[in-house]
């Protein structure tokens, strides 16, 4: 097919309930200023759903970090999140605009809305990726994790825009984005148009500390299934006070009731990259190690020589985490 | 009711065995359902159960041949009727490729569904893409991430789902497709008047000409995503092992940790 998609890259910028700018637009920004460069320097675009007037609060974070255009939908309606009336306004968007690349951050929201709108544009999507470049032909190469972890794959696109999603927490936000004159484009929306048939009866909040501490953790402490019990986990967060971690998890772990759902890591938890990573009683199943192999200094003990978690840890140490955690305890 | 439960056959990808040539030995792996699928079929199950039974549940998967086998286990569960999307044509699919592929085979097999059931991603590939995708080709509503369901009318469902923030209960039109995400069921057992019933029962084949597609609209030929490159993701950090007493143990941690 040939290209006509020129107009640089279209992020999408979902809003928390707080209105705030989700912080994976910013992570999916500074990539998308890399690819742009590698393009030729186009526009690296956003577009985003807003309640009337909220864009204002809006416009300086934008211009900050030097997103060129900004659509923005208003309407009362946008507070809450529906896949049917963004999915078709995006698409409507893309077909108007004709971005080359269209990246959507890997949330539950995103994840929910990039397969609708790479459908009916009849293009492609790579989920996850863990990285994003611009291949010799120009095209955007999207590097993810297949086979829980096992296998990277580097995906190519037919089509246009080439599409991808990239999870929370894989690549970093540079403060130091250039500032630029952006301009905010109002986009009407005939919503009379859309089907929406899905509608919000009721929300109720989470409040997850501990997602919030996880992501900027220097040091996670996790345990797995070798900790076998409450006292196991007492004992882990005994440990982590002493040295100022953050207590993570595995999804074993979690499924015992051992620790919340909010401090799992991994595949269907969360990514995590902090200075120090010690996994204590941890096999070190892929489904594990895909949410945190990104650590700069990975320290794993566990009494079994053989675990795999040993293959990818730093400085392994085999011993019985109990008597090493209660050894280092009394200092 | 009419139900459509979507699952797939997965590698055991505890289990990943490689090849000299660092590519993954697909020979002698076991296969397993998706557990994300188990629990699909479960909610499929449970809503049957609210309904008095007043529901039929057909189960599709698009697999190669040997595939009757765990559509014949689903069945064993509790499930009416199956259907094999089955066909050489088919391999190499992504989620675009294979969400219009069976968006066709239920179009097709089961016209007047009222609901979808599938589970939230499966475990080999976790893109979570192809529910949305059979969705996108049928244009009916989805819910995704979804945990239980709460009510139902005579053409709505209540369901509650997760999304980042918190839980939210919405209600959709029918028919829709789900994503099930959790297991918030009681796992259904096989009973052994279920596996015989199964056995009996006919597996339907939908084939590329059964569903009256082109062919360069399925498979690898019909998927806007190719893999250009796949390579063994191999750990970069040190794998230094040390086998030390208590306290050395306890002092080499405080070395790496800086105290």
């Amino acid at each position: 097919m040939p290209n006509e998609n020129n107009s640089g890259i279209l992020i999408y910028a979902q809003l928390t309930r707080e209105c705030y700018v989700h912080t994976v637009f910013f992570e999916l920004l500074n990539k998308a200023k890399e690819l742009a460069q590698k393009l030729g320097g186009v526009d690296v675009n956003a577009v985003v759903f807003t309640v009337p007037g909220q864009i204002e609060c809006f416009k300086e974070a934008f211009r900050n970090m030097g997103v060129n255009k900004v659509y923005y939908y208003e309407n009362e309606i946008f507070k809450d999140y529906s896949t049917e009336y963004y999915s078709k306004l995006i698409v409507e968007l893309v077909k108007n605009t004709k971005p080359e690349i269209m990246l959507i951050g890997a949330t539950n929201q995103g994840r929910d809305l990039a397969p609708r709108v790479s459908g009916a544009l009849h293009t492609g999507l790579t989920a996850d990726c863990t990285g994003l470049d611009i291949n010799e032909k120009g095209l955007l190469a999207a590097t993810r994790p297949t086979f829980g972890g096992q296998l990277m794959a580097t995906i190519l696109c037919k089509n246009y825009p080439q599409m991808a999603t990239i999870r929370p927490n894989v690549f970093k936000v540079n403060p130091e984005n250039n500032y630029a004159e952006t301009e905010f484009i109002s986009c009407s929306a005939n919503l009379a148009e859309i089907k929406n048939r899905v509608k919000l009866k009721e929300f109720k909040k989470i409040i997850e500390n501990e997602i919030n501490e996880l992501d900027s953790a220097e040091i996670i402490v996790a345990g797995g299934k070798g900790l076998k019990n409450e006292k196991g986990f007492e004992l882990l967060k005994r440990f982590a006070d002493k040295i100022g971690g953050v207590i993570g998890a595995t999804r074993v772990a979690v499924e015992m009731g051992l620790a919340p759902v909010s401090a799992q890591i991994g595949q269907t938890g969360k990514t995590v990259h902090p200075k120090i990573y010690i996994a204590c009683g941890i096999s070190g199943a892929v489904q594990h190690t895909i949410g945190m192999e990104g650590s700069e200094h990975i320290i794993a003990i566990n009494n079994d020589e053989n675990a795999p978690i040993f293959d990818i840890a730093d400085t392994g140490i085999v011993g019985d985490f109990f008597e090493i955690a209660e050894e280092f305890l009394k200092g | 009711m009419k139900i459509a439960l979507c699952v797939k056959q997965v590698p055991d990808t505890t289990d990943i065995r490689w090849t000299e040539n660092n590519t993954i030995q697909r020979e002698g792996v076991e296969s397993v359902i998706n557990p994300y699928d188990v629990y699909a079929c479960e909610f499929a199950l449970k809503l049957k159960e609210k309904l008095s039974n007043n529901a039929e549940i057909t189960v599709f998967t698009m697999a190669p041949p040997q595939g009757e086998d765990m559509l014949r286990k689903v069945m064993a569960l509790g499930c009416d009727n199956a259907v094999l999307i089955s066909d050489r044509k088919f391999s190499g699919a992504d989620t675009y490729a294979t969400g219009l592929t069976i968006s066709t085979a239920i179009k097709k097999m089961l016209p007047d569904f009222d609901l979808i059931v599938c589970g939230q991603f499966a475990v080999d590939g976790d893109t979570a893409q192809t529910g949305p995708s059979i969705a996108n080709f049928l244009d009916i509503p989805q819910v995704t991430y979804v945990t239980d369901f709460t009510d139902f009318g005579e053409k709505t469902l209540t369901l509650n789902r997760v999304m980042e923030d918190g839980i939210e209960t919405v209600e959709t039109e029918l028919p829709a497709l789900v994503c099930v995400m959790t297991q918030s069921f009681e796992p259904k057992r096989p009973l052994i008047g279920g596996i015989i019933e199964a056995s009996k029962k006919d597996v339907k084949i939908c084939t590329l000409a059964d569903l009256g597609l082109e062919p360069e609209k399925v498979g690898l030929r019909g998927s806007p995503t190719y893999v250009s490159r796949a390579f063994r993701n191999i750990s970069t950090h040190n794998a230094e092992k040390f086998k030390l007493g208590v306290r050395e143990s306890v002092d080499l941690l405080k070395e790496r940790l800086n105290l």
